[in-house]
């Protein structure tokens, strides 16, 4: 199941992930909310994991949220990633109260801050997988 | 449901420990063969034979660590456990080997940990994530994370905002180090380190320079663990497990944890492990904290409750953790200065005990009586806590 360092890692969805990534492709970021206590979960699962119900909506995510802390990565995990050197890795709170990892797409860094508002957007990085991202707001 | 842990209190002993291949092993050496050596080591430390052996605690690749060492040594214990909760494995080994002991299971147990990352190259800067469909190999690896660099930098960023903190309370923790570290002949790194010097250490993830990331290195290490009346017969002074605490969280991300710096679940576990080991946060000998990152020790000492939060540089630049301090910190020099073969929490227990027994030469701390044990795991993702003392205690 490796991947070779040259290549960048890409997620394979799953059952429970499959609708996420298929949303992702249409430049929507969607997220779970549970039909019956209203709870939004990240990442997705096959039930709720505060009533354990599993009737699970899709909903679409308002797109926006706060940086909860970030970092600019100065090195590379691996080689497919040396190219967008210096890149900025962040957990970004979204409005629906879920956390997400994402790059801070063209970041000024001098901007990037501790509770920043962000926008999602999409970068597509093959065929068949698009990746949601984040760009500061202005 | 809870059951009350401090029945074990003082009533179990760490006999004999060892250590093999630390630094840089020998071409031809492998991860096994610097396990059982350290095995060796401690047991004839203790005074004990491997047939005296019946429990055993083990784990590096293989995921059958424990069968693995048994075989290489020639056992067939009654009792086998290869946990794996990150750097901090050994501890959560020693409180398993308490509980299995406790409950009639085992009655001698062996605790070992090895590892050529160096020699083998094999330490990966993306981290081990090989299953693109496992939740790091879908919401993370993608990113392009340093793992786990990226998440102690991200951890440190939080830290330096929320407490208005600077770079150079980091630079507290890698000084530290190197002081401990000059007293520690098989320290890699034992030249002093200045401020000037630790602000010019290039970047890596902001805000982590290189001299906040701890070394990789080889090594192996093993502890025996007994029953505390039996401890007393053998060769060496038992160094007793007063009191301890520790909480599972999360895999390789922190996701499980809303806030980073305080979820009280740490504090709270610092509180159980001091209550049950009867000794005093203020009788504390010394402390020995997992420093996998410069940022780990800051916050490790708050949870500790021995300063304020975000005064924990303060701390350091007293001069309080330095070796002829009140309260020293991490006496080998560390993961940063002494040695990290990926599991520096058996690096941490060997350093205890020594230092307990009284060892410990040039950085030997003055009258040593207790020790307070700190480690994480992986990315935030577990914690451990143990307190040690040269007495059993009530």
């Amino acid at each position: 199941m490796s991947t070779p360092l040259s290549a960048r890692p890409l997620p394979q969805p799953t059952a429970e992930t499959a609708a996420y990534w298929a949303a992702a492709r249409e430049q929507r970021l969607v997220i779970q909310r549970c039909a019956g206590c209203g709870t939004c979960q990240f990442y997705p699962r096959a039930f709720c994991i505060s009533c354990l119900c599993e009737r699970l909506d899709w909903i679409n995510a308002s797109g926006h949220g706060r940086i909860y802390t970030w970092t600019v990565c100065r090195i590379a995990p691996s080689p497919a990633f040396e190219s967008r050197l210096p890149y900025v890795v962040a957990l970004i709170d979204l409005d629906e109260g879920v956390r997400v990892v994402a790059n801070i797409l063209d970041a000024d860094l001098t901007r990037v801050a501790i509770g920043a508002r962000v926008n999602v957007c999409f970068e597509p990085v093959s065929e068949t997988c698009t990746l949601p991202q984040f760009t500061l707001l202005d | 449901m809870t059951l009350d842990a401090s029945r074990l209190a003082g009533r179990y002993a760490i006999v004999g420990v060892g250590e093999a291949g630390l630094g840089k092993a020998q071409p031809g050496d492998t991860a096994l063969s610097l396990q059982c050596r350290s095995a060796r080591a401690a047991l004839l430390e203790a005074g004990l034979t491997l047939a005296d052996v019946d429990g055993v605690f083990a784990h590096w690749d293989d995921r059958a660590n424990a069968l693995l060492v048994s075989e290489y040594l020639g056992i067939t214990p009654r009792y086998v456990d290869s946990t794996v909760v990150g750097g901090g494995s050994p501890l959560t080994h020693l409180i398993h080997a308490m509980a299995a002991i406790d409950a009639g299971l085992c009655s001698v147990a062996l605790v070992t940990y090895g590892s050529t990352q160096r020699l083998d190259h094999s330490r990966q800067r993306g981290g081990v994530v090989t299953d693109p469909r496992s939740p790091s190999g879908q919401f993370v690896a993608p990113y392009g994370v340093l793992s786990p660099i990226s998440w102690y930098a991200m951890l440190a960023q939080q830290y330096l905002h929320r407490y208005q903190a600077s770079p150079e309370d980091l630079g507290e923790v890698a000084i530290n180090a190197r002081r401990w570290a000059q007293l520690n002949p098989q320290a890699t790194l034992r030249q002093p380190l200045t401020m000037e010097e630790y602000l010019a250490s290039p970047l890596i993830s902001d805000p982590l320079r290189k001299a906040d990331i701890c070394l990789v290195n080889d090594g192996a290490g093993a502890l025996i663990l007994t029953k505390a009346e039996y401890a007393r017969t053998l060769a060496r002074p038992p160094v007793f497990i007063r009191g301890f605490a520790d909480t599972y969280r999360g895999h390789v991300t922190p996701i499980n944890t809303f806030d980073w710096l305080d979820d009280g679940v740490t504090s709270a576990c610092v509180e159980r492990a001091l209550c049950m080991s009867g000794i005093a946060r203020s009788e504390l000998s010394m402390v020995q904290i997992y420093d996998a990152f410069t940022i780990n020790v800051l916050v490790g000492l708050e949870s500790m409750g021995v300063c304020e939060p975000g005064q924990a540089g303060a701390l350091l630049r007293s001069g309080i953790a330095a070796p002829g301090g009140a309260l020293p910190v991490n006496t080998s020099g560390g993961g940063l200065a002494f040695n990290h073969s990926g599991q520096f929490g058996m690096q941490l227990m060997i350093e205890s005990v020594r230092q307990l027994r009284g060892e410990c030469g040039a950085r030997q701390v003055a009258n040593a009586s207790s020790c307070l044990v700190q480690t994480g795991g992986l990315v935030m993702s577990a914690f451990m806590y143990m307190v040690l003392a040269n007495e059993a205690g009530d």
